[in-house]
């Protein structure tokens, strides 16, 4: 086997700390090694042609690339020795930056260590085989989990594309945190009025099968084919005789339910349609509520109803659905306002979160768009903004920025001035972060025309005197401590991820951070992709984001979704296992041990033997640790290839 | 291939591609500065490392072992991190049976996204080996029989 060698300098960003020509030279000396070169930037055009050109000067068997990580990589490299006429899969990578250049400055030692990686990439490349991958076909759905507006958007643009679309939605109506606001910044537009058609359209279009009410419960399978099982609960109504006309709503009795959709400011009725631009626009009984449901008697909604829709037995139900990519966009959860006890959020009644206030402003809120206090009624005139309550502050664990809190302060100080023109506000604040178009000019509109105070400091606690609110905090501009009679503290509560989100993480088998918020396959350059294959994420599933973030991710999520489906067949990843039928003793553990149930048991003259089937096996290399003959081997990770990177290293 | 006089101890990685490699990129992106011993060779999931790497890692002359993988119940293969987990366990019970502190062997869990994580791991890790020194040699001799140490 003739094998060679290219270690990459990337600039300064490896050679800086490693001696990436003194690597090339020492790599000489490995086995099979016919070839080395020490290249600027391995990935760069002239780098790859400079592969190429080496690989067909001295008749190569297989390449090693000594620079990034192969998460980076290695596809590139990949069809660059392929396209030197050498299978994809007679390549190695040996990562000596993210491992090696950037956690260490110690030149004399990094540089060794990169020998000494790029000595156990090419023992792997000696038993490497070339490998073909294997046709199957696709299933051209499309799951969106969030009807949100990254889901809307997500749904939409499939089904525009043609596809079929299975859309899931936690609550009784699609729209997510966008339908509960009252306008949007910098243009304060209705947010009702531009998310509504989008909302109509989604319930209206022949391709889109909405669920909601409903969560996905299991997900099997893989890219292309995936089996998901959806929970849907029950509303105690059949939807399919419900028309919406809101007659039940009237009539229900039980009028102290939690009103989910306008923030539990004042409440509503047992059966209930959350708003009138519901999609879909359906009743919905809260059992927590329902006289008939806790106590037997009432069922006055099913004699008024006249469709005769209610159903109080219903039950809830499992439908399946098979898929071949997913979208995730199950968006945010806002901070409780509770941790922070010296703001008495939770215990004063008129410290309230800004979606709160969003309701209290809406024209469709509680209040019929009136700003009043939850506790008296009364219209505040001194209204106090908090901005980073559970954003930037390590102490409650929350240290990353929220994002958008910055510019809704604004806006709602704002409409605070049109709804209440004698009225002041004042915004407690950190920093003002408002980077995007026209963002900056609107913050400052907030402060010069509508004459809004924005003291730079942290609020220190916030107590009751008399029917105010007393506000002291610190003015670190002018040095001083203030104090503001308030009658209403709005607090900016931060972002966090969607409850109950790392469970659908481990459902989608996708990674998520710390604080639940999703990852993305690259920071920079795959946003919208995750690390398994055919899933995908939109909005602030991934980390806070403003309406038009969510909805370019939503458009982006479904690009990459078209562009699977644009394939009528995918190409299975050749790296699965493989079994040796003359070792095989058929025992059947690697059968039961396989989470895809990719290997079947056959029947070999009379013999039991284990197969794999090609198409369904992710090469996760399971059933070869388990297999007590070794028969069973992943390709491309074989014991003797890992053991072979051992003894590379071990030898003293 | 000597571990640098002196200097570094040889300390062998077993890391699954999707979370724990992940997580060494990470840190690396990230720049967190850690000791230059370990080396890392990759795997498809934790599931796929055999105990008997590890056995076969130490008996082989290596100083320390750390295996890391997807956080249980994050597997990117629904289940193989558990088989891991219960692997690596019972294995870590034998290691004195074999004559070998349990301490030169590490399992751990890290995400894509814990680069800092990944650093505090390595370090201490690193610095636990540091403190054992380097593992007793096993009997047999290299320089006496090449064709066993040829083998190993």
């Amino acid at each position: 086997m003739k094998i060679g060698v290219f270690v990459c300098h990337c600039g300064s960003n490896i050679g800086g700390t490693v001696d990436a020509a003194r690597v090339a030279e020492a790599s000489r000396e490995f086995p099979d090694v016919v070839f080395t070169s020490d290249t600027m930037y391995a990935c760069s055009e002239p780098g790859q042609d400079g592969i190429i050109q080496a690989i067909k000067d001295n008749q190569l068997d297989g390449v090693v690339v000594s620079s990034c990580t192969p998460r980076m990589h290695e596809p590139t490299f990949r069809r660059t020795v392929e396209r030197a006429g050498l299978n994809r899969f007679m390549f190695e990578m040996a990562n000596i930056r993210e491992h090696v250049s950037w956690i260490g400055k110690d030149k004399e030692a990094n540089t060794n260590k990169a020998i000494e990686l790029t000595g156990i990439a090419v023992e792997k490349l000696r038993r490497d085989q070339p490998l073909f991958a294997k046709q199957f076909d696709i299933n051209k759905r499309v799951l969106v989990i969030g009807g949100g507006v990254a889901g809307i958007q997500a749904a939409l643009d499939c089904a525009d594309g043609d596809r079929e679309v299975v859309l899931v939605e936690r609550e009784s109506t699609i729209g997510g945190k966008m339908a509960k606001l009252d306008k949007t910044f910098p243009t304060v537009d209705c947010s009702s009025c531009i998310l509504g058609p989008k909302m109509v359209d989604v319930a209206q279009h022949p391709k889109i099968q909405l669920y909601a009410m409903a969560e996905v419960e299991e997900i099997g399978g893989y890219v292309g084919n995936y089996e998901v099982k959806i929970r849907r609960k029950a509303p105690y109504v059949n939807w399919d005789l419900c028309t919406g006309c809101g007659l039940c709503m009237e009539k229900c009795p039980s009028k102290k339910s939690t009103d989910r959709f306008n923030e539990q400011v004042g409440s509503t009725t047992a059966i209930n349609i959350p708003f009138p631009q519901a999609i879909p626009k359906k009743a919905v009984i809260d059992p927590k509520f329902c006289i008939k449901l806790t106590k037997g008697k009432c069922g006055i909604c099913a004699k008024i109803c006249p469709t005769k829709a209610i159903v109080f037995d219903q039950r809830e139900e499992i439908i399946s659905e098979s898929v071949g990519a997913i979208v995730a966009a199950t968006g945010y959860d806002l901070f409780d306002i509770s941790k922070y006890g010296e703001y008495g959020g939770g215990r004063l009644p008129d410290v309230i979160t800004g979606l709160q206030y969003e309701r209290l402003l809406s024209a469709s809120g509680p209040t019929g768009g009136h700003v009043k206090r939850p506790s008296d009624g009364k219209e505040p005139k001194t209204i106090v903004f908090v901005q980073c309550v559970g954003s930037r502050d390590k102490s409650v664990d929350r240290p990353y920025c929220s994002g958008f809190c910055c510019m809704y302060t604004a806006k709602q100080a704002i409409l605070t001035k049109d709804h209440i023109p004698d009225s002041s506000s004042y915004v407690f604040y950190m920093d003002i972060r408002s980077p995007g178009k026209m963002y900056d000019e609107f913050t400052r509109r907030a402060m010069e025309e509508y004459g809004t105070q924005y003291v730079r400091g942290r609020v220190s606690m916030i107590y009751p005197q008399g029917d105010k609110l007393m506000v002291r905090g610190a003015d670190t501009l002018m040095g001083t401590q203030v104090e503001v009679e308030a009658d209403l503290v709005v607090l900016a509560a931060g972002a966090e991820a969607a409850v109950g989100a790392p469970q659908l993480a481990e459902k989608l088998r996708i990674s998520y951070d710390k604080y639940g918020f999703f990852m993305e396959s690259h920071p920079k350059l795959r946003p919208v992709e995750t690390n398994t294959a055919g899933v995908y994420l939109a909005g602030s599933c991934q980390g806070p984001k403003d309406i038009p973030a969510s909805v370019a991710q939503g458009s982006a999520a479904a690009a990459k979704v078209l562009a699977l489906f644009a394939k009528d067949k995918l190409e299975n990843d050749p790296m699965i296992s493989l079994v040796d039928m003359k070792r095989c003793v058929g025992c059947g553990k690697c059968v039961r041990v396989c989470p895809f149930g990719a290997i079947k048991e056959i029947d070999v003259r009379g013999e039991p033997k284990a197969e794999v089937i090609e198409t369904v096996c992710q090469g996760c290399g399971l059933c070869t640790a388990t297999c007590p003959q070794g028969a069973i081997q992943l390709s491309h990770f074989t014991d003797n290839q890992i053991l072979a990177e051992v003894n590379a290293l071990c030898q003293l | 291939m000597p571990a640098l006089a002196g200097k570094e101890l040889r300390i062998v990685g077993f890391l699954c591609n999707w979370c724990s490699y992940g997580g060494a990129d990470t840190a690396g992106v990230g720049r967190f500065s850690q000791p230059t011993d370990l080396r890392i060779i990759r795997v498809p999931c934790s599931g796929r490392i055999n105990p008997l790497f590890v056995a076969k890692t130490l008996l082989s002359g290596a100083d320390g072992v750390l295996v890391s993988g997807c956080h249980p119940r994050d597997c990117h293969y629904a289940e193989g991190n558990f088989y891991a987990r219960r692997r690596l366990e019972v294995f870590k019970r034998f290691l004195p049976t074999m004559g070998i502190d349990p301490d030169r062997f590490e399992y751990t869990w890290v995400s894509a996204s814990e680069g800092q994580r990944w650093q505090k791991v390595v370090t201490t890790f690193t610095e636990q080996i540091h403190k054992l020194g380097p593992a007793p040699r096993f009997g047999f001799a290299h320089e006496q029989n090449p064709a066993t140490a040829a083998a190993c």
